[in-house]
């Protein structure tokens, strides 16, 4: 009894002891970066460019149910249309671009870093790095973790672009605010704030993906189950830190 | 020179490695002989310090490899080529960049030069023809040769490989056998075999070390192994020539 309580405090613990020891471990590895290059390049393009169909889908779907759905709680003719504007800009901008793109990204580039690196783990593919004489922490994770962070601001602007955009022409097509309108509910609550806020999001969750999925592949065990097992708790576990880190953002920085 | 000096490895309750002991010399092709689970594989990677003893040394020239710093251990690391038991070729890249990846990551080798080096590896592993195939393309024994032509690709001091025949048919087994002999022979150097195939150790090796339940139970010239009579060491022999119809 007193074991199993000891290992429920414990083994969260050591697990975020081994993520910190990693991420030491990166941040010493970031001054060899020239020789990861290379890699860095690949990994802007697997983890950014690729995504951006996916990511401009959801942001697109995203932000024209938004028009909709304000559109159908305002039925009051004393709320002028243009307060759909107002309201679809700035959650898309504040909330909906960044978590949306974030929740995308766990699922695809967080999963696939993690099924990755946990079956380069387990054919040995890591331990082949290590004995040649490189640092593989510094030539696999240090290059994914840079290319999530600055990959997901731009793919979190083109998400916010996007969804604005849809939201815009589905209120007009769908005759429920004009696209002036809307534009004009958008620039009367718009603060310079708001955007910036977006963008650290977009980093901080850039950040913990692709260092999370990163932690879970590179220490996989056994086999093709504990890819599989690397891969879902990658996903999974980078949803409810990016959760986290939306309110604990949203508290701080608002 | 690699020196393994009283080294002991536990996994959670499981001690695996109880003082072993040895030395390799220079030049020597050594076979880490033993059952499967018998503590070979570990003890391998004691020696290029993919992992650490929790107690006892490992010496590789003098330099105490569990004692210097991560950068230190990675100049000593780039002494050594190894061949691990899948081959560990990089899936994300084709045969000739896998053998290219050490020349280009550790050389100031232009193009042309690696190219050529590439080429002259392959070939040695007799597999010219294979540059542009990907590691899920080659049969098993062709990945573990073209393993092997990166492993020797920048020219190491010492190769390790790890169980190089197994799973592998005997026709290839041999072939395997016969380029590890004569890499030996054509580049001097220090060879460590970790296998439990005692036909590839008889071809192959001028000593054998054989480790038992985790101890260092014997170790001799092949001459030495023929003549033995420890009773542990001849039922594992035997065990092994009754496999393979020699008896």
């Amino acid at each position: 009894m007193v074991k199993q309580t000891l290992d429920i405090v414990l083994n969260p613990l050591a697990t975020l002891g081994r993520y910190s020891r990693l991420l030491f471990h990166a941040f010493g590895a970031v001054a060899e970066l020239s020789i990861y290059r290379k890699n860095l390049w690949e990994q802007m393009v697997k983890s950014g460019v690729d995504s951006i169909p996916i990511v401009c889908m959801a942001a697109g779907f995203s932000g024209a149910v938004s028009t909709v759905q304000t559109a159908y709680q305002l039925v009051t003719p004393l709320i002028p249309r243009s307060t759909i504007g107002a309201i679809v800009v700035p959650s898309m901008i504040l909330e909906l671009g960044a978590v949306v793109t974030g929740f995308i990204l766990a699922g695809r580039v967080g999963a696939r870093i993690a099924a990755e690196l946990g079956t380069m783990r387990v054919t040995e593919q890591i331990d082949a790095l290590e004995s040649m004489g490189l640092n593989s922490i510094g030539y696999l994770i240090v290059p994914r973790v840079l290319a999530g962070i600055i990959m997901f601001p731009v793919l979190y602007v083109a998400a916010c672009f996007v969804g604005i955009g849809s939201g815009m022409l589905i209120g007009d097509l769908g005759g429920f605010v004009p696209a002036e309108e809307f534009l004009v509910g958008a620039r009367e609550f718009f603060q310079p704030f708001d955007p910036i806020f977006g963008v650290i999001k977009s980093i901080v969750f850039g950040f913990l993906i692709t260092s999370i999925s990163c932690f879970k592949g590179y220490y996989t065990q056994g086999g093709a189950e504990g890819v599989g097992r690397s891969t879902t708790q990658a996903a999974v576990a980078s949803c409810v830190f990016l959760l986290l880190a939306d309110l604990v953002l949203a508290a701080t920085l608002l | 020179m690699i020196s393994v000096t009283k080294v002991n490895k536990s996994f959670n309750d499981k001690h695996v490695l109880k003082d072993v002991s040895v030395d390799i010399p220079e030049g020597e092709t050594i076979a880490i002989i033993g059952r499967s689970g018998s503590g070979k594989s570990v003890l391998m990677k004691h020696l290029i310090g993919l992992l650490s003893p929790d107690s006892g040394t490992v010496t590789v020239d003098g330099i105490d490899i569990n004692a210097i710093t991560y950068a230190e251990l990675r100049r000593v690391r780039r002494n050594f080529g190894v061949l691990f038991q899948g081959g560990a070729l990089f899936d994300s890249m084709n045969s000739f960049e896998n053998v290219a990846f050490p020349l280009r990551t550790f050389t100031e080798m232009g193009e042309p030069e690696i190219e050529d080096v590439v080429k002259r590896c392959l070939a040695m592993v007799e597999l010219e023809d294979v540059g542009a195939k990907l590691p899920s393309e080659l049969s098993g024994g062709m990945q573990k040769r073209v393993a092997l032509a990166r492993a020797v690709a920048l020219q190491p001091r010492y190769i390790i490989y790890d169980e190089p025949t197994s799973g592998l048919d005997p026709e290839t087994s041999n072939t395997i056998d016969e380029l590890i002999r004569n890499l030996a022979d054509q580049l001097n150097v220090t060879s460590i075999v970790v296998t439990h195939d005692m036909h590839s150790v008889l071809n192959i090796a001028d000593r054998a070390a054989f480790i038992y339940e985790g101890r260092m139970h014997w170790t001799g010239t092949i001459d030495e192994l023929h003549r033995s009579d420890d009773q542990v060491l001849k039922a594992f022999v035997t065990a092994n020539e009754y496999k393979i119809g020699l008896s």
